[in-house]
């Protein structure tokens, strides 16, 4: 039995439907990228696994149950983070009340202040200014180990790489391996497909709201993945 | 001399029930960028409900503040979630009509209930009682326990807003109330929690003012006015800010009623202007823009 299940989820912003039928599995320790141009649907896809955008579908299970009609504010509870889409730090929050308040849950497991300045040094030499103070990729990092503070089994990752220079990027997608190593599930979301596929088991591909492509990395060709990126 | 001396000290306590009226508002708009239109009868409420509380058990005014502020908790919380919640989002206009007419309907309930007349709680020789600080300088009592009062209430919330679980999911929910769901935080039960407390805040400061001043249903939208202007002029960075600005707003009623009793509402408000035009975020400007 697959972590997290879904079978043909629609979305809708109003009228306008963001998302066609999308199906996709996860399982426990894998990690899955889901690639596409702008506008594919892919942070909606996201959302609606956190129940910021309501949503449909035939089948929508985590840990053999269903999500459907879950409050956002629940989701978290049951082991779904989210590193959002732009980082969205708490302007108000120093770094480490940041960090305090990914688990404001207080879902058990063995995530701490220490465990992720371990892993991001430099956030503890900078724990009290404001988050919102810090370079991007600081700022990327803090919402990493925010996300990881609510002790997830599932970490959804909006474009980690977005707006990011290309070494800094790098110090950022060396963290997933040791969070992969407890045993957390992640989906990634990237529009920079050569980092999404160095790190995947797994990938989707998204395009105009549809999954055009899935498959291992290594069996799916360049071109396959370009018609599929891109569209025909 | 020594007149003025008292004139100044007479305001700046003044300015602690001001800045009391004023540190509710400052966290309704603060959390939930909701200005509430109907803060100041929220205050008269509190002490029309403090009033039934002493009628009908016997207490004294302080003592009625167990029943009292527990009473405004609740009807503040289900407030927000029941109306208010629906009102709140980008647009500021839906909350500012629905809590005029919230002010509209509290006044016009507490005028059929208890009528027009005019009210004051009792709190025996504690109202009259005074300190000598100096020849022919003294300070009442009562205005001293309310500044203290006002000074403890926003250390208190202070420390609630930086030190606690709550009061970093208040300042969290203010900042970005969709990432803070991904937190496991309930917006609308935290902005409930807000509008509580404001009310508990907004119940101390009602039950205060009536043992001060003569009450009745129609006082509410200038308590509002002087509490707005507090709020301005201390510019929504901080509490301490409010409560400069409630007592600049005390100093400057106190003043112009010592040149001319007429002149004391229209003291308050000049000086109100004065600020805005040289400092026009207030005194302590909210440091970053949102
Ligand atoms: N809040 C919204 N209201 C209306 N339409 C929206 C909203 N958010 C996204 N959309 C639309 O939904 C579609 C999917 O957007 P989404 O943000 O999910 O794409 P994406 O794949 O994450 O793109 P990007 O790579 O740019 O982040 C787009 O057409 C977008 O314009
Ligand atoms: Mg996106």
């Amino acid at each position: 039995m697959s972590l997290l299940e879904i079978e043909n989820l629609t979305a809708f912003y109003g009228d306008f439907q963001a998302l066609f039928g999308i199906s996709l599995s996860i399982d426990k320790g894998e990690t899955v990228a889901a690639i596409g141009a702008n506008g594919a649907g892919k942070s909606t896809f996201l959302r609606s696994i956190t129940g910021l955008v309501q949503s449909d579908a035939d089948k929508f299970l985590y840990k053999g149950e269903t999500l459907k009609g879950k409050a956002a504010c629940d989701i978290v509870g049951l082991g779904i983070a989210m590193v959002p889409e732009g980082r969205r730090l708490f302007p108000s929050l120093s770094v480490e009340e940041n960090l305090i308040i990914g688990g404001y849950n207080q879902r058990p497991g063995n995530w701490t202040l220490e465990r992720v300045y371990k892993m991001f040094p430099k956030l503890f030499e900078r724990k009290d200014v404001a988050g919102t103070a810090l370079s991007g990729g600081e700022q990327q990092m803090v919402a990493i180990g925010r996300a990881l503070m609510s002790n997830p089994d599932v970490l959804l990752c909006d474009e980690l790489s977005l707006g990011l220079a290309p070494i800094i990027i790098k110090d950022i997608y060396d963290a997933l391996p040791s969070i992969k190593a407890e045993g957390i599930s992640i989906l990634v979301v990237e529009q920079d497909i050569n980092q999404a596929l160095a790190i995947a088991d797994r990938v989707y591909c998204f395009q105009e709201g549809r999954i055009s492509l899935s498959g291992k990395p290594d069996d799916l060709s360049k071109d396959q993945i370009a018609a599929a990126y891109f569209g025909r | 001399m020594i007149e003025w001396a008292n004139t100044i000290i007479q305001g700046i306590l003044t300015g602690g029930l001001y800045a009391m009226f004023a540190t509710g508002l400052a966290i309704i708009f603060g959390v939930m960028r909701l200005v509430n239109i109907s803060h100041g009868d929220l205050i008269v409420l509190a002490a029309f409900v403090a009033m039934v509380v002493i009628e009908t058990t016997g207490v004294n005014p302080f003592v009625s503040m167990i029943a009292v502020l527990p009473v405004m908790f609740v009807f503040g919380y289900f407030l927000q979630r029941g109306i208010l919640n629906y009102t709140v989002g980008d647009d500021l206009l839906p909350p500012l009509l629905v809590t005029f007419g919230l002010s509209i309907v509290i006044q016009n309930v507490l005028l059929e209930v208890f009528t027009a007349d005019s009210q004051r709680l009792k709190a025996g020789a504690l109202e009259i009682q005074s300190l000598q600080l100096t020849e022919g300088l003294s300070i009442g009592v009562f205005p001293l326990i309310i500044f203290v009062t006002a000074v403890v209430m926003i250390i208190g919330l202070q420390q609630l807003f930086n030190y606690t679980r709550l009061g970093r999911a208040f300042r969290a929910t203010s900042d970005d109330a969709v990432t803070a769901q991904l937190m496991g935080i309930n917006h609308k039960h935290i902005f409930g929690l807000a509008m509580g407390l404001a009310l508990v805040l907004v119940g101390i400061a009602g039950v205060l003012m009536a043992i001060r001043t003569n009450f009745d249903p129609s006082i509410g939208p200038s308590r509002l006015l002087y509490a707005f202007e507090a709020v301005i002029m201390g510019g929504l960075g901080s509490l301490w800010g409010t409560l400069l600005g409630g007592i600049i707003l005390g100093v400057a009623q106190n003043i112009g009623a010592k040149i001319d009793p007429g002149w004391q509402i229209l003291a308050g408000h000049v000086a109100f202007l004065i600020v805005l035009v040289f400092r026009p975020n207030g005194l302590f400007p909210r440091t970053r823009d949102d």
